[in-house]
């Protein structure tokens, strides 16, 4: 996927770890088997607490390496704790604190020997809320590439980025304008572009298209469908009928942070196994 | 049916009760408008005062001789104003140099790495920094400061430049530090989940993205500061001496090293030296006290002229 091989593999002893051992001993149905795809992202009976209360209990998870991942829920039910533990944005919460293994290619992130800066570069995230910084179009796209260091060719870069988010013709001429004169859709993009220019291998999304119109959403989520291609994505919806269209899996969390039912999308939203599933994606509660 | 109509049509009227309503509405309004007006009604006062007597002052002493006269010796009646401007400028650029790094540093400190803990402890300690009178400042820098700072091998007068200007520095460390932190304490923290799920580490957060989007307040921060040291008296008076001396700029260190005065601490001076309330060395009071004025006004535009260009929307 990564041009740029040299940047891979940087976090403490992930890289001989390759081997994908954990397609093996799963139960099918739980992990989804996503036509052969390698796991890249795998959690085993996670918890994870904010003080004393327990905002995910025991989760079992695979995510299959350039698939789309959508993890559906009801408010509180955990989908983005489970997603901010993927790269350890937990850790910034003081009273956040997380049990059990997360894997990343074979690799427990919680490890005391993982520095999680290395983790989230490898690692990408785009926010609910667009957030660009108060800068220039071009220098927000330029601040990940900058603090890893990845400044040979920058130009070049910010314009690939821009181009594989599908904002370039819309901001090619403005590069210097700040971040925020952009439309609420475009900023989005723009954060796209931000967290793609690094080349992770990963790509977090945290119900990105929620803050948007129907228009800038559609525009969004065909995106996630190309990024697919180079990336791993996993994303956090509300909007079951948008899991539904872009993803490949679904894991599907309902309320006291569990993991009810995960596999494939076409499965869990025509036949799920639980009545509980059923209810939920069918509209009867949540 | 008719008469419900009229009815509703009366309602619309004022009844006694809603008149005295209305009335006291217009009370509040205006006792507020007062208060509100009071600032600015003071600030006209002041500066039509400074200007009648500064008028006077500058009928006994030319203008071009007291701008540009680089001798003030009052019993001479010798009014050059520069080496009380340099003298103020010296103590104002000292002291923003310890203020300002050492007071950003600990507003960064305070709203990025601080723990609740950590922070219960600082910020009240530099609450307290800011709630020392000024002439126990005054007096820490004529007796400690000096001799400490004779310690490290420096030539010092028993008044200089040096320790008065290191102490207003330190005096206005609060100022920058609380106005710096609570500017990078709005920063949403949207930006900084941005940065590290991007891979920064917390100095890169702080310094890249945190101090960019609160550098409008920063820099009022330092303005506010700059200010307050330029207004600053009591110190200077006490540590810094009486002898008002242009700045050398072929012997900065000299110029440290010795007694200056500064545009407030002639103003005292002037006010407690025995001369009568006619005579010019009591009214160039004024006519420095409108300088000063004159300064920290344009201070303050510059702030808000600063402040304006980099303010930034974020949601």
């Amino acid at each position: 996927m990564s041009s740029d091989g040299a940047g891979q593999g940087a976090v403490t002893g992930m890289a001989d770890r390759s081997e994908p051992e954990s397609r093996t001993d799963d139960d099918p149905e739980r992990s989804g088997a996503t036509d052969g795809a390698e796991t890249v992202i795998e959690s085993r009976d996670l918890d994870v607490f904010y003080g004393d209360e327990q905002a995910l209990r025991g989760i079992d998870l695979t995510i299959p390496e350039h698939r789309v991942t959508a993890l559906i829920g009801p408010s509180g039910c955990g989908k983005s704790t489970f997603l901010r533990s993927i790269n350890r944005m937990n850790d910034l919460i003081d009273v956040a604190r997380v049990e059990g293994d997360l894997l990343f290619r074979g690799k427990n992130v919680y490890d005391e020997d993982v520095d999680p800066v290395a983790l989230r570069r490898k690692i990408g995230m785009v926010f609910q809320k667009p957030n660009p910084f108060p800068k220039s179009i071009r220098d927000n796209v330029a601040y990940g590439l900058e603090v890893q260091g990845k400044t040979d060719d920058i130009d070049e870069r910010i314009h690939t980025a821009l181009e594989r988010a599908a904002l370039i013709d819309e901001v090619e001429d403005r590069l210097d304008e700040s971040g925020l004169d952009l439309s609420g859709g475009q900023q989005q993009r723009l954060c796209i572009a931000r967290a793609i220019a690094t080349d992770p291998e990963v790509l977090l999304m945290d119900e990105p298209a929620s803050a948007l119109d129907p228009v800038a959403t559609s525009k969004v989520e065909d995106l996630v469908e190309e990024l697919a291609q180079e990336y791993t994505v996993v994303i956090v919806t509300h909007n079951m009928q948008q899991a539904a269209r872009i993803s490949d899996k679904t894991a599907v969390f309902l309320t006291g942070g569990e993991l009810v039912e995960a596999g494939d999308t076409n499965e869990i939203f025509e036949n799920p196994e639980h009545d509980r599933v059923e209810d939920y994606i069918t509209g009867k509660f949540g | 049916m008719d008469d419900q109509i009229r009815t509703e049509s009366t309602r619309l009227q004022l009844t006694g009760g809603e008149r005295s309503r209305v009335a006291r509405e217009r009370v509040y309004r205006l006792v507020l408008f007062l208060c509100a007006a009071l600032s600015v009604v003071v600030t006209v006062t002041i500066v039509v005062a400074l200007a009648v007597d500064a008028v006077e002052f500058f009928g006994m002493v030319d203008p071009v001789d007291f701008f540009t006269g680089t001798t003030w010796v009052t019993a001479r009646d010798q009014f050059g104003v520069l080496p009380l401007v340099t003298g103020t400028l010296l103590v104002t650029a000292v002291s923003a140099l310890v203020a300002i790094p050492i007071g950003v540093a600990s507003a960064i400190y305070l709203s990025e790495y601080a723990s609740p803990r950590a922070r219960s402890v600082l910020k009240p300690g530099l609450e307290i920094l800011a709630g020392i009178p000024t002439v126990v400042y005054g007096y820490l820098a004529l007796i400690y400061l000096t001799d400490f700072l004779r310690g490290l091998g420096l030539d010092l007068g028993t008044f200089n430049v040096l320790s008065a200007s290191i102490m207003v520095g330190i005096m206005i460390i609060p100022m920058v530090s609380s106005l710096s932190e609570d500017a990078m304490s709005a920063v949403p923290d949207s930006l900084r989940e941005a940065g590290y799920g991007l891979g920064a580490t917390k100095y890169e957060v702080s310094t890249g993205i945190v101090v960019p989007a609160a550098l409008s307040g920063i820099f009022s921060s330092f303005i506010l500061a700059l200010s307050r040291a330029i207004g600053e008296t009591m110190i200077v008076v006490m540590a810094m001496g009486l002898r008002p001396r242009m700045f050398d700029l072929t012997d900065p260190v000299g110029s440290l090293a010795e007694s200056g005065q500064t545009m407030t601490s002639a103003m005292v001076q002037a006010v407690t030296s025995d001369v009568g309330a006619a005579s010019p060395t009591y009214k160039s009071m004024f006519a420095l006290g409108l300088t000063l004025f004159a300064i920290t006004f344009a201070m303050n535009l510059l702030s808000n002229a600063i402040a304006a260009r980099h303010r930034e929307e974020y949601q």
